[in-house]
This record gives structure tokens, sequence and C-alpha cells, in this order.
């Protein structure tokens, strides 16, 4: 789960790296009575907000509302701005960029950091940019610090504050089950004084469960993906018109992939997961119908989710939702036979093969 | 011979009173795996299906010589089962959970190999020899012993093809699950050393995913290093960037991880990739 700035800030503040002083508001009332100059941020999770015009500066009293009232309600992108941060101007001399995050092929934390920061790290040469794997058992020591310190060429005064802050910023990674937690800019100010000016921190989503902390709304989910995984569903919506429903998560992207080679559009990923329960399968259908498709598909290679359980539960579903939209049902694997023959008692049609139902869904849906 | 896991196998299940574990350790069973205990917390003297002892800890399993463990409990009691079964100097550890924290999988990998165990997992369907020993769930009437390895992130995804290659006529050597989330204990570079020197297996399936680069890894791999003929079938070509697409690991990042780059990197090592999951067949001999 991505964290907005104004929370991975607080983290920040919480371990003793230095951030800016700031405060959120969600409205102007909040805002509070001009002293010196400001920057106001939207809290929004899209990256390069500046050059979208997310970010506003204010050297007035004036400046400050005007720049809260427009940012405030304000739609850049695809994100609605709640919240922005109004937080001191701060004096930069310089720009670095430090990160610590998971090596997926290493299995290993890495620590990543460079003296060209406030750019993008992806469109930065390899070479520029100093990458230290950590062992995670042997964990983090200071002498990354020294190394990283070195490769950048940092003035001993400034290398010093640099230290402090990478081990705190590997203590978070540690400590709060962070994916990602990222400075950039960290900046040198004119008094040679090290600050993070951004906070980029994601939180593994799956190690929620003892950080009740960040027992928080999801940001980047809609509200009909939120109600579907509370439910207890994998689900993602998109922006097609064949509803899907299938199982295991390679299969279900599978048959995204096949609908949209066959000119498909799928409106949705919906993953059962291994299940052998009739309302689970009915119950799927709600959120799915939620987002309107044109025509349903239902792609099962049955194991521990039997085709026979399926079946009874799309059955269920069609009388308890009225289903008015075609349905369109794979059934392979355990009791296929039976799970077939159940469909076909109630009128709905169903294939043993995935091919064959993907090109009968996409002609209902109106594709090639 | 075969990778990993054989009729020799002697397994125990971490977790065998609970609702997924006793399924799938009867379905084991019947499969012909060895099972030799199963542990459960306060359950310790009972017997699953009148035949298999129950302990309540794993060093007390430690007398029937294990060999590889399946763990089925749940995701925050996993970094917890895997310790106990390093512990207790077990050598091949499948972790079937999902939702594990990677930064616990991390820890469990790391520890292991320090110990000298394997992790399969976590959020895999299973390894299966075919005829020989079964650990996981993987469905047991889809296999027919044959000559095709496959590993594969992915569970259903996994039997669909399997289940293509039988039908097809063919068999399969050895299947495995090497998980869904971002940190698993085996990539594709670790059991494409087991399927090269395996006397069992003739051709090799990856079936691959979005996220990560361990395709683009394994590729390069391949080119230098397995003289045996590769296919390969990715999934996720459809997939918006940034979002998780129902396995942790499933997703694009900051533009890594994407189906292009995956299919490109296959392409340049010689691997031909299935465009649907039912064509890995044809692309087989």
């Amino acid at each position: 789960m991505n964290l907005y700035e104004y929370m991975g800030k607080s983290i920040f503040r919480e371990y003793g790296v230095p951030v800016p002083d700031g405060y959120v508001v969600e409205n102007l009332n909040d805002v509070k009575a001009f002293t010196k100059p400001v920057v106001i941020k939207s809290q929004i999770l899209l990256g390069g907000r500046g050059k979208s015009g997310g970010i506003k500066f204010a050297k007035t009293e004036a400046d400050l509302k005007k720049g809260v009232t427009e940012l405030l309600g304000s739609k850049i992108r695809d994100y609605t701005v709640s919240k922005v941060l109004i937080e001191e101007m701060i004096d930069i001399k310089k720009e670095l960029y430090v990160s610590v995050t998971l090596d997926r092929t290493s299995r290993s934390p890495i620590i990543m950091a460079t003296s060209q920061g406030g750019v993008e790290i992806e469109t930065l040469p390899r070479e520029n940019i100093f990458i230290k794997t950590v062992d995670p058992i042997l964990g983090y020591s200071d002498f990354m610090a020294r190394e990283a310190i070195k490769f950048m060429g940092l003035s001993p005064e400034v290398g010093k504050q640099f230290t402090g802050i990478l081990r705190k910023l590997y203590e978070i990674f540690e400590k709060k089950d962070c994916e990602l937690v990222e400075i950039n800019p960290l900046v040198i100010t004119g008094e040679g004084k090290l600050i993070a000016a951004d906070a980029k921190v994601i939180i593994d989503s799956d190690a929620i469960f003892r950080h009740k902390e960040f027992n928080v709304v999801d940001p980047e989910k809609t509200p009909l993906e939120l109600e579907a995984n509370a439910a207890g569903y994998s689900f993602i919506e998109l922006n097609g018109n064949i509803g899907v429903i299938a199982n295991g998560a390679g299969l279900t992207m599978a048959t995204l992939d096949a609908l949209t080679l066959h000119k498909g559009y799928p409106r949705n990923f919906l993953d059962l997961g291994g299940t052998d329960n009739v309302e689970i399968v009915a119950k799927a259908f709600e959120f799915v119908l939620k987002a309107n498709p044109k025509a349903i598909l239902v792609n099962i290679f049955g194991g521990v989710t039997k085709c026979d359980t399926v079946a009874t539960g799309i059955v269920e579903a069609k009388k308890r939702y009225k289903i008015s939209q075609q349905i369109v049902v794979r059934l392979s694997g355990v009791k296929e036979d039976e799970g077939r023959k159940i469909l076909s008692d109630a009128g709905i049609e169903a294939f043993p093969g995935m091919m064959k139902a993907i090109e009968r869904v996409v002609k209902i849906a109106g594709g090639n | 011979m075969s990778s990993f896991v054989d009729e020799k196998t002697k397994v125990i299940v971490q977790g065998i009173t609970g609702h997924q574990g006793s399924f799938h350790a009867g379905e084991m069973l019947k499969f012909g795996t060895k099972i030799v205990a199963g542990t459960s917390p306060g359950k310790g003297g009972s017997k699953f299906m009148d035949k298999v002892p129950v302990f309540d800890n794993v060093s007390e399993t430690i007398h029937l010589k294990p060999d590889a463990t399946m763990i089925s409990v749940a995701a925050p009691f996993v970094k917890d089962a895997a310790m106990e079964a390093i512990y207790s100097g077990i050598k091949i550890i499948y972790i079937l959970t999902e939702h594990v924290p990677f930064h616990d999988s991390m820890e469990i990998v790391h520890n292991a190999r320090r110990m000298g165990s394997i992790v399969l997992g976590p959020n895999g369907p299973g390894i299966t020899a075919v005829g020989k020993c079964k650990i996981g769930i993987m469905p047991n009437k889809i296999f027919k012993k044959g000559k095709i390895a496959v590993a594969s992130r992915s569970g259903t995804l996994t039997y669909e093809i399997v289940n293509a290659i039988t039908e097809a006529g063919m068999g399969e050597s050895t299947v495995i699950g090497l998980g869904g989330d971002p940190v698993v204990g085996m990539n594709y570079i670790d059991v494409l050393k087991e399927f090269e020197k395996d006397d069992e297996t003739e051709q090799i399936v990856l079936v691959g995913e979005i996220g990560g680069s361990n395709e683009e890894i394994a590729a390069r791999y391949i080119k230098e290093n397995v003289s045996k003929k590769v296919v390969a079938y990715i999934t996720g070509r459809s997939a918006p960037q940034g979002k998780r697409m129902g396995h942790a690991g499933a997703i694009i990042e900051k533009g890594v991880g994407t189906a292009e780059s995956k299919i490109k990197a296959f392409g340049e090592a010689g691997v031909k990739v299935a465009e649907y999951p039912v064509d890995i067949p044809s692309l087989l001999e």
C-alpha cells in the first residue's frame, strides 16, 4: 500500500529523519496564519506532481489562500485532491536521492543512493547509482553509508547526517514492513543541513495485520474494489465491458489476456481463489454486476474448486440477482460433466475449453 | 531420479488438522506420498486418517527422519513454522500459505540457505514428481508420467497447462510451483539446474507472469547453460501498470516486470512463447 507524502513524513518524524515543518489541511479554514514562504503540495499518489500543477508556492498570505483554494478539490489526471501539505520553503543547494527497497532476485533489501536526486531514479544511468545489497539476517551497518558517501563525494559534515538518515531509513524499512522507503529529493540546504523534501513509503499489504497504525483505506483502490476485497475477493476494475470470474490469479490474468487478444475488453479481474463453497461463487456476481458488464465470462479449471459447486453457485446467482446479461461458462477439471449438466439444465452456456468460451463471450459483447 | 523429491521422500505436514491441511494431506496419501507424520500444536497423540501420527511439535517427528515438510498454517504463523522446520534440519520446506509478509519470507529463505535447507513458495501449489511424490494441492488426476518438467509462478494456470500436456498424449516428470509472491525460495534458475541434471526430464516448460525480472534472468541463463528444449507461457500481457494482479508478486512497477520484456527476453534466448496456455503442447516435440 502506497502512503501519501504526509503519512510518510510523519513516520520520518517519528524515527528522527529531518523533514520540513508543515501541516495538512482539508479545507481553507484550517490554514494557519502566514508567517514565512511556504510550498503547498497536493497529497496524491502521482509521480511528477510538480509538472502536473499539483505543487504551488506562496510568498504572501494571499498566495497561500489562493493556492490552497485552487488545489483542494481540483483534479490532477485521475486524482482528486482532498488534502494539501503546507510546508516551510527550504533553501535548496543540492538534491540527493536515497532509498531502501526489496530486490526480488536476491530476496534481499537493497540500498540505493545518488548525488543526482530530484529526477526519477529509473532515468539515471546505472553507473551513477550506488547500490548495496543487504543480507537480511546480518542487517544494516554504518559502513554501507560510508561507501555511499564516498561514491557520492559528500563532505564530512553532510556525510555524518547522511549516515544517521540511512540508518533510520533501514530501521523504518524493517520495522514498518516496507516495500520501499524513498527520499527524493534529499536536500542539502544552503546551511549544509540534510532534509527530506519528499517521502515515498510503500507498506507490504500482507503485513498490515501487524501494523494497526496503517489500518487506513488504500487510496489507490476504487470503492467497488474495496467492497469486493472486504468480502474476500481479489478484484480489480478495468475499462472494458466483459465481466470476468475465474479461479487462481494466474488463470484469471490468462483469461484477461486471451480476451484482449480476441479484441474483447474485460471489465474486471475477479479471482475466486480455491473454494468449494456455493455462496462464495454466487456472491462474486454481486461485484461483477455492480460494474455493469455487457456479458459475463466464468472460466474455471476445477481442482479444490469443484465444477459442480461453481455451476450451482452460478445458477443461484442468476436467480438471486435476476441477471439479464448473458453468462458464458468454461468448466474443466474436477466434476466438469456434473457442472456442465447443472448449467445446461438452467439454460446457461457451458464449454469444456477456454478458447471456445472466449470466442463466444467476445461475440456477445460486441468485440471482433 | 527426479528433481527435489521422489518415491523415497518422507514428508511431514505442519498444520495437518486444519481445514486445508487435512484435505490436501488426504489427497497426497491417495497420490502415494509417504507422509510419515503431521503436526498440530495441542493435537499431539492423535492419528490422521487412522494411520498418520500427529505430534505437537516438529522436533518430536525427527526420529521418523522426515526429508520434507509442507507448511499449511495461517500467514502470521508461517515464519515460526518454517523456523521450526529449519531448526529440525528438514531439507525441503514447501510453504503453501498465501499473504505471508515478504519480510518474513526473506528471513525464512536466508536462514534456510545458511542451514542447508531449500524453501519452495510461499504462495505456491506444491511440487509433484509424477508417479512418486506429491507435496501440495495440485489435483491428482491431471498428471501422466512423462518427460516434461514444468515450473510456474501460479497454481490453477499450471493445472491448465499440465492438463493440456497430458491431453496431448505427453506427460510430466516434475511439476514445481515456485509461488506467486515477490520473495520466494526458488527462482527459475534454481529449478532449471535441477531439470537440466534430471535424466527423466527431456523438455522444460516455464510459466511466468508479470512482475520482477526473474524470467529475463532465466532467459539469459537458458541461453548459456540449458541444453534441453525450453518453452514458455507468460501471463499478464493485458495487465495495467501499478495494479497487483491477484498475486502479491504480479505487478508492473515503474515499467519493470512487463510481459513484453519477458517475452522478448525468451525470444532472444530461443525459447518459444505460447500465445495461449493451451498452445504449450504444440510447441513441444
